[in-house]
C-alpha cells in the first residue's frame, strides 16, 4: 500500500471516529410523525439549552414506520428513544424484550399519569412499563355550528333527539353526517362512539374482558344496530366513502355532523381557519343521562433496551413527562398531552379535555381485544362493512368477532 | 463474420468470451442471489418458527401452518385465494384477449398508429399508485366524473359506490388493471406478429384463405410462444396481486374482504397494520410460503404445458 493511500487510511479512521464520538453524544429519536418535526426540531434545542444533551429527530412515514423500525430493532440497532405505539402494538415490542422497562420514580413526574393511561404502556406478558405516554385521544361528534344555525337546530340532548336532527337536517337537503364506510377504522370510531351508550360502557368492558360476558350479548348486538341505523344520513353511495372524502366534506361544510376523533382538530384549522365546529360526546339515550366517550392513549415515548445512554434517554423522558412539555404539545400540535391538569386555549380541545376527565371509557377494541390476529378490530372494522351494507346481521357480526376472539383469547374459550 | 466459420481458430477467444459472459453476469447473480434468492429462502425458513414481533423464538413446526388451515384465517386465506384465481381468470381473457386484438389491429398499420401504439402502452409506464389514485377519484361516489355523469344523465341507479361495494369493488380493480397493462401483451404480440414471416401469410392468402382463416389457422399457432410468455406472467402476477389492490382498496381488501388477495393477507399479517392488526410473522410467512408453492407449481406445470403445445403447433 502506498504512503498516500495509507495516510488516506489513517485521515478516514479519525474522521469516523470524530462522527462516532459526536454521535454518541446525542440521543436518536424516531417517530411517524413528519408533520410534527418542526415541533420536536424546537423541543430538542429546549433540551439541549437545559442540559447540554442533544437529540436527532428522525421522522418516518407513518405506513412505513412499522416496518423500518422493526428492520431496525430486530439487526439490533434502531435509535435510543422510540415513539411507540400503545397498548398491543407497544407490548409486542415490550415482550420481545425490544424496550428498556422504566422504573415510574427513574422519571420525573411519571406517578402522576393516570393509571389507565400508563396501561397503554405496559406488555402484555411483562407487565412493566415501557414508556411514558404522550397524547390521549377521545372520540365523539364534531358538529357543524353554522349549518345547524342555518336549519334552525338546537344541539340534541338524547340519543332519538339526535337522530330526529339528522333526519330534519336531511330533509333540508343538508347531508347530515360526513361519515363513510370505505374505510374500515373510521367505521370502528364511529362505533367507539355510539356504541357505550348502548352497551353499558366502561362496566360491559370490564365484564368482557374478565370473560364474565361475549359479544353475542344482546348489549352489544344492539349497539351494533344503533350504528348501522346512521347509514340513511351518511352522504350517498358511503360504502365507497373513505376517510379523506369524509374530511373534505366537513371541512368544506357540506356536512353537519362528522363523527371522529380529537386528532382532528389541528387537520381542520389547519384546512379552514373559519370552521366554526363544536364537539360533543354521543348523546345519552335520555334527557340528563350520563353520556360517554370513549379514550385511548395515542402512543408512548420509549427508550430502546439497546441503548449505550440510559442516563441521558431517561432525562429525556422526564422532560416529555413534564408540564413545560405537555403545555407545548397541547397549544402548538393541538392534540391532548398525556401530562396530566393542563389545559388548552383552543375552545373545541378544552371541551375535549373537560368530557375525557369526566366521561371517559375504554375504547373496546383496541385497548382489550388488539393483541392477537384476528384482532378484535379486524373483526369489527369487517363486520361493520358488512353490516352497513346489509350484507350481514348484527347478529352474525356479533358472533363473528367473538368466535374470531375465541381463538386466541382464553377467557372466551367454549363461549 | 459468422462464428461457425472459423470455429478453431476463435476457440481462445470463446473460452476468453466465456469469461467475459460470467464475469459480467456475475454482479447481477450474486444480487439476485443475496437479495431474492436468500430472501425467499428464509421466508419459509420463517414459516417453520414462533415469534414474538420481529425475533425469533423456538422452533414451531408446522404450527403456523396448522393455524392458517384453521378458523379463522383458513376462510381468509380461501376467500383471498378465491379472488386471485377469479383475477387470472379474468385477466387472461379480458386483458390478454383484449391485448391480442389490439395488436392485430395495430399491426393492419392503422392511420395514426404511431398515436395509438404509444397510447395503448403509455399506462404501462405511469406509476401504479399514480394510476391507482386517479381511478380512486375517478370511480370516487361523491367527487368522482364518472357517477357525476351518470346522475347527470338520470341513470341514479347505476352510480354505485364502485371501490365500496362488494359487488363492484373487485371487478372495478379488474378493469383498472386491464387499463393499466393491456399495453403490455399488446406489445409482446405486435413483436410477435411482425416476427412471422411475409411468406407465409402470402402462401396463406394465395391458397385463398379468408382474413379471418388467416388469423385463425396462421397467425395464432405462431403466436404460441408469445402466448406462453403472456399467459405465464398473468399467472404469476394474478397470484402475487398485491400493489393495485392495496393502493386503493387498502391491506385489508376493503369492503369487508372483497378484494383482499394472498399478498395482502400475507403482508397485513407480517407486518402488522396501524389501524387493525398485529405482526404475526410466522403467520405471515406460512402464507407466503404457500403461495410461493402455488405460484412455483402453476408456473411450472403451465410452462411445461404450454412449450409442448408450441412444438405441436
Amino acid at each position: 500500500m502506498s504512503r498516500l493511500m495509507l495516510s488516506f487510511l489513517r485521515v478516514g479512521i479519525l474522521a469516523l471516529a470524530i462522527l462516532g464520538t459526536a454521535l454518541a453524544q446525542s440521543l436518536t429519536f424516531w417517530s411517524w410523525r413528519p408533520e410534527d418535526k418542526e415541533f420536536y426540531d424546537d423541543i430538542a434545542r429546549q433540551f439541549e439549552a437545559q442540559t447540554g444533551i442533544k437529540v436527532v429527530f428522525t421522522a418516518y412515514k407513518n405506513t412505513d414506520y412499522n416496518t423500518a423500525l422493526s428492520s431496525a430493532l430486530a439487526a439490533g440497532s434502531g435509535p435510543d428513544i422510540i415513539q411507540t405505539r400503545a397498548y398491543g402494538g407497544l407490548a409486542q415490542l415490550a415482550d420481545a424484550g425490544y424496550l428498556l422497562p422504566i422504573v415510574s420514580q427513574e422519571v420525573k413526574g411519571l406517578d402522576k399519569f393516570p393509571r389507565t393511561l400508563l396501561n397503554a404502556a405496559r406488555g402484555y406478558k411483562d407487565k412493566r412499563l415501557f414508556g411514558v405516554p404522550f397524547a390521549t385521544q377521545t372520540l365523539g361528534i364534531f358538529y357543524n355550528k353554522a349549518l345547524l344555525k342555518k336549519a334552525g337546530m338546537e344541539l340534541p340532548q338524547t340519543w332519538g333527539a339526535f337522530l330526529g336532527t339528522l333526519e330534519k337536517l336531511k330533509k333540508a337537503g343538508i347531508t347530515p353526517l360526513a361519515n363513510g364506510a370505505k374505510d374500515g377504522w373510521t367505521l370502528e370510531i364511529m362505533f367507539g362512539v355510539v356504541g357505550p351508550n348502548f352497551y353499558g360502557s366502561t362496566g360491559f368492558y370490564n365484564e368482557v374482558v374478565g370473560g364474565k360476558r361475549t359479544f353475542n350479548d344482546p348489549v352489544f348486538v344492539r349497539a351494533l344496530k344503533e350504528e348501522a341505523q346512521l347509514t340513511p344520513y351518511m352522504p350517498q353511495g358511503f360504502m365507497g366513502v373513505g376517510y379523506d372524502d369524509m374530511r373534505t366534506l366537513f371541512i368544506n361544510e357540506q356536512a353537519a355532523f362528522f363523527i371522529g376523533g380529537s386528532f382532528e382538530i389541528g387537520y381542520f384549522r389547519a384546512q379552514n381557519p373559519k370552521l366554526d365546529f363544536g364537539f360533543m360526546a354521543a348523546p345519552p339515550l335520555v334527557q340528563g343521562g350520563r353520556p360517554w366517550v370513549s379514550s385511548f392513549a395515542d402512543g408512548n415515548y420509549s427508550i430502546n433496551a439497546k441503548t449505550t445512554h440510559k442516563k441521558e434517554a431517561l432525562e429525556f423522558l422526564s422532560f416529555l413527562a413534564s408540564k413545560e412539555f405537555g403545555q407545548q404539545f397541547t397549544d402548538k400540535l393541538a392534540q391532548i398531552s398525556a401530562v396530566p391538569g393542563l389545559t388548552s386555549k383552543d375552545p373545541v380541545l378544552s371541551q375535549v379535555i373537560e368530557l375525557t376527565a369526566k366521561y371517559q371509557t375504554p375504547y373496546l377494541m383496541l385497548v382489550g381485544f388488539r393483541y392477537q390476529n384476528p384482532t378484535g378490530s379486524f373483526l369489527l372494522q369487517n363486520g361493520l362493512q358488512s353490516l352497513l351494507d346489509g350484507k350481514a346481521t348484527a347478529e352474525q357480526v356479533a358472533a363473528d368477532i367473538t368466535k374470531g376472539v375465541a381463538t386466541w383469547y382464553a377467557p372466551f374459550q367454549g363461549k | 463474420m459468422s462464428r461457425s466459420s472459423h470455429p478453431r481458430r476463435f476457440l481462445g477467444l470463446r473460452l476468453e468470451r466465456g469469461l467475459w459472459l460470467t464475469l459480467f453476469l456475475a454482479p447481477a447473480l450474486v444480487l439476485m442471489l443475496v437479495f431474492t434468492t436468500l430472501p425467499a429462502i428464509n421466508a419459509l425458513v420463517y414459516s417453520l418458527f414462533k415469534w414474538q414481533a420481529f425475533k425469533r423464538g423456538a422452533f414451531a413446526g408446522l404450527e403456523n401452518f396448522q393455524r392458517l388451515f384453521a378458523y379463522p384465517f383458513d376462510q381468509q386465506f380461501l376467500r383471498a385465494l378465491s379472488h386471485n384465481t377469479l383475477a387470472f381468470v379474468v385477466l387472461l381473457v379480458v386483458q390478454t384477449g383484449l391485448g391480442l386484438l389490439l395488436a392485430y389491429a395495430l399491426w393492419k398499420h392503422p392511420p395514426g398508429l404511431r398515436f395509438f401504439r404509444v397510447t395503448v402502452f403509455l399506462p404501462v409506464i405511469l406509476s401504479l399508485v399514480i394510476v391507482g389514485f386517479l381511478w380512486q377519484l375517478f370511480l370516487n361516489p361523491l367527487f368522482g366524473p364518472l357517477n357525476k355523469l351518470l346522475h347527470g344523465v338520470g341513470l341514479h341507479a347505476l352510480a354505485l359506490p364502485w371501490l365500496g361495494d362488494p359487488a363492484t369493488a373487485l371487478p372495478a380493480l379488474l378493469l383498472v388493471n386491464v387499463w393499466r397493462w393491456v399495453g403490455f401483451p399488446a406489445l409482446v404480440f405486435l413483436a410477435g406478429i411482425n416476427a412471422i414471416s411475409e411468406e407465409y401469410l402470402e402462401a396463406a392468402k394465395l391458397d385463398g384463405a379468408s382474413e379471418g382463416q388467416v388469423f385463425r389457422h396462421v397467425i395464432l399457432p405462431l403466436l404460441a410462444p408469445s402466448f406462453t410468455i403472456i399467459v405465464l406472467l398473468t399467472f404469476i402476477g394474478s397470484f402475487e396481486w398485491f400493489d393495485l389492490p392495496y393502493v386503493m382498496e387498502g391491506v385489508n381488501g376493503t369492503p369487508a374482504g372483497a378484494t383482499d388477495t394472498l399478498a395482502l393477507m400475507f403482508y397485513r399479517l407480517a407486518f402488522g397494520t396501524v389501524d387493525a392488526g398485529i405482526s404475526d410473522v410466522g403467520l405471515g410467512a406460512a402464507v407466503n410460503t404457500v403461495l410461493f408453492f402455488l405460484v412455483l407449481l402453476g408456473a411450472v406445470l403451465g410452462a411445461l404445458y404450454l412449450r409442448r403445445r408450441e412444438v405441436e403447433g
